[in-house]
């Protein structure tokens, strides 16, 4: 039987990473709600030459070994390459700071929350919209009015599966800013870490059962939600 | 008024047309494919037509020449679809004041409390569309296109999915909304004579993307040439009549130009018009006042255009003292009653031919 007593004796890295964790998963799902929602929606509703490039390119991360997508994000974003000295001059150092594991969880969660929400918007009857603008509402107000309510337990399930994947990515990551206890080391990071020490077998049990508990946690939390705006567009109040 | 011209060519299909409407309903009659409903999404701006004009009471909604497109949530034309398409998340309250931000202020137009009373939705306010019957659903529809005040409402088959006694549901309040005071046109489209015969003013026959005729109901309704449009089975003239009396045997007699009928089946209290469908394949053409006849319908009539059709039969114009009808005989009658321009006769009207559901107003 796995014992939960030792989550109290969590020592101060293992907080740490866990902290860590729940911020870059937080703000990696923040920042890329917007833009998965806009790639969803070109990629559900409009037709242009490209759009299977686009496609293949969102999922590209889904597909290719994470330590490859990590080592990418190296390569474009480390302390060397243009891309990275053009952002550090602005302030934003990517490579082995914790904002890099943002954007490492950022781009392998990108994928699973645009499906989700392709999905939803593909659901939506174009032509309630189109009914929508015989009533007189201009297009942004028929999609905060009505595309968005209609798509938002998809929205949400591809917010809490962002979410999940961020909290768990440990490939990309690893590789782009390292494993830096107190700066870079997330959960994942920090339950390997554990692995690799002799005797550290109970602190990863402990970090590995808390990683559970708060995915659980994410999961139930939107089921709930999703369920309650279910209900409400079929009537049953 | 409206001025439409549209040419779209798709799908092998080929729209060009052009026609107008007054005030009033205006019926676009024509079979499945015709184009009807093409037209009235051109009209509303969710179709972009190839080429096209449409004036809406002097301002300019489309004129691919001049390059202007007036997009749909501009247009300010109340659109009724088949499918009703409320907004599944919104409750009917929510559902029916939806476009009324939109309306430009000081509109004129119906407000909340008329139009929930117009079409009796007032028990459904707070319910969800998803619990509410396919006739509810419709009303709803239509009170929602009527509170964004549109300038002209288009209806899409509104009827086409409902089956009969939902469909006399609707009509009554589709009835008032003609005869109201709100004064507002209406294009509508249906494939269903005896709707059209019952609501509308004027009427524009499409066939194959192409208009065929357009003008006044009473007119074209009676107009021999129509026949094979309508259909030999559908079409008949429709004229108006007084109710007078109605008997205790269930009989009500009505009064015409050119004489008195006896009808079952009349809802409407003494005094008030209804319209009469008559269809044509139950006009009896006889050149004597027949006696002995189980029918009391008799009306002194004269032939005003004898049209042969394609087949057997033949479509007779009849002038009834100023009211039109269309009587539908075969060839050989024609011939064998001599039947020529400007001949007087009697028409023959049997009672159980006019239908509850024909007879409105």
């Amino acid at each position: 039987m796995v014992s939960f007593g030792p989550i109290m004796d969590l020592d101060a890295a293992a907080w740490a990473a866990l902290l860590l964790s729940l911020r870059v998963a937080t703000v990696a799902m923040l920042c890329s709600l917007p833009l998965a929602l806009w790639v969803a929606w070109i990629l559900a509703r409009k037709q242009f030459r490209g759009k299977g490039v686009l496609s293949a390119l969102v999922h590209l991360p889904l597909v290719l070994p994470p330590v490859v997508t990590g080592y990418l994000l190296l390569l474009s974003f480390g302390r060397n390459a243009p891309m990275g000295r053009l952002l550090e001059s602005f302030g934003i150092g990517l490579a082995f700071h914790w904002t890099g594991a943002v954007l490492a969880a950022l781009i392998m969660s990108f994928p699973l929350m645009v499906r989700a929400m392709r999905l939803a918007i593909e659901a939506v009857d174009p032509r309630i919209e189109a009914a929508a603008a015989t009533l007189g509402a201009p297009r942004i107000s028929v999609f905060c009015r009505v595309t968005l309510p209609l798509i938002f337990p998809g929205i949400l399930a591809g917010a809490v599966m962002g979410f999940a994947k961020a909290m768990g990515e440990f490939g990309a990551t690893i590789t782009f800013v390292a494993n830096i206890p107190g700066q870079t080391q997330t959960l994942p990071s920090a339950i390997w870490t554990a692995l690799q020490v002799p005797g550290g077998e109970s602190r990863a049990l402990t970090m590995a059962a808390l990683a559970g508990l708060v995915a659980l946690a994410a999961v139930l939390l939107s089921e709930a939600l999703a369920r309650r705006v279910a209900r409400r567009i079929a009537g049953a109040r | 008024m409206l001025e439409v011209t549209l040419r779209h060519r798709f799908d092998g299909f080929d729209l060009d047309l052009s026609f107008t409407t007054e005030g009033g309903i205006t019926a676009l009659f024509g079979r499945s494919g015709a184009g009807k409903t093409t037209v009235i999404n051109a009209l509303a701006g969710l179709l972009r037509p190839d080429v096209g004009r449409v004036v809406l009471e002097g301002e300019v909604l489309l004129d691919t020449q001049r390059g202007i497109w007036v997009p749909p949530h501009r247009r300010r034309l109340g659109y009724v679809f088949q499918d009703a398409r409320l907004f599944p998340h919104l409750d009917v309250r929510k559902n029916l004041t939806f476009g009324a931000r939109y309306a430009p202020r000081g509109s004129q137009g119906a407000d909340f409390e008329d139009v929930v009373a117009l079409l009796g939705i007032e028990p459904l306010l707070d319910r969800a569309p998803a619990t509410l019957s396919g006739g509810e659903k419709q009303r709803v529809a239509l009170g929602r296109a009527l509170l964004c005040h549109p300038r002209l409402l288009l209806m899409d088959e509104p009827l086409a999915s409902l089956d009969g006694p939902r469909k006399q549901e609707i009509l009554p309040y589709l009835e008032r909304l003609r005869d109201g005071g709100l004064g507002l046109p209406i294009l509508y489209v249906s494939h269903a004579v005896d709707e059209i015969a019952r609501l509308a003013d004027r009427l524009v026959l499409l066939q194959n993307g192409r208009l065929k005729a357009q003008g006044a109901l009473f007119d074209v309704m009676a107009d021999p040439a129509a026949v094979p449009l309508l259909g030999v089975r559908e079409a008949g003239a429709v004229l108006e009549a007084d109710v007078i009396a109605h008997a205790e045997d269930g009989l009500s007699t009505l009064a015409v130009r050119a004489g008195q009928l006896e009808l079952p089946g009349v809802q409407a209290p003494i005094g008030t018009r209804v319209r009469l469908r008559v269809l044509a394949q139950d006009v009896i053409l006889s050149r004597q006042r027949p006696e002995g006849l189980s029918s009391v319908n008799i009306l002194p009539v004269r032939v005003d255009a004898v049209h042969p059709g394609d087949g057997p039969g033949a479509a007779i114009a009849l002038d009834a003292g100023g009211d039109r009808l269309l009587a539908r005989v075969t060839a050989r009658a024609v011939r064998d009653l001599d039947l020529r321009e400007g001949m007087g006769c009697y028409a023959i009207i049997k009672a159980t031919t006019v239908a509850p559901g024909s007879i409105g107003r």
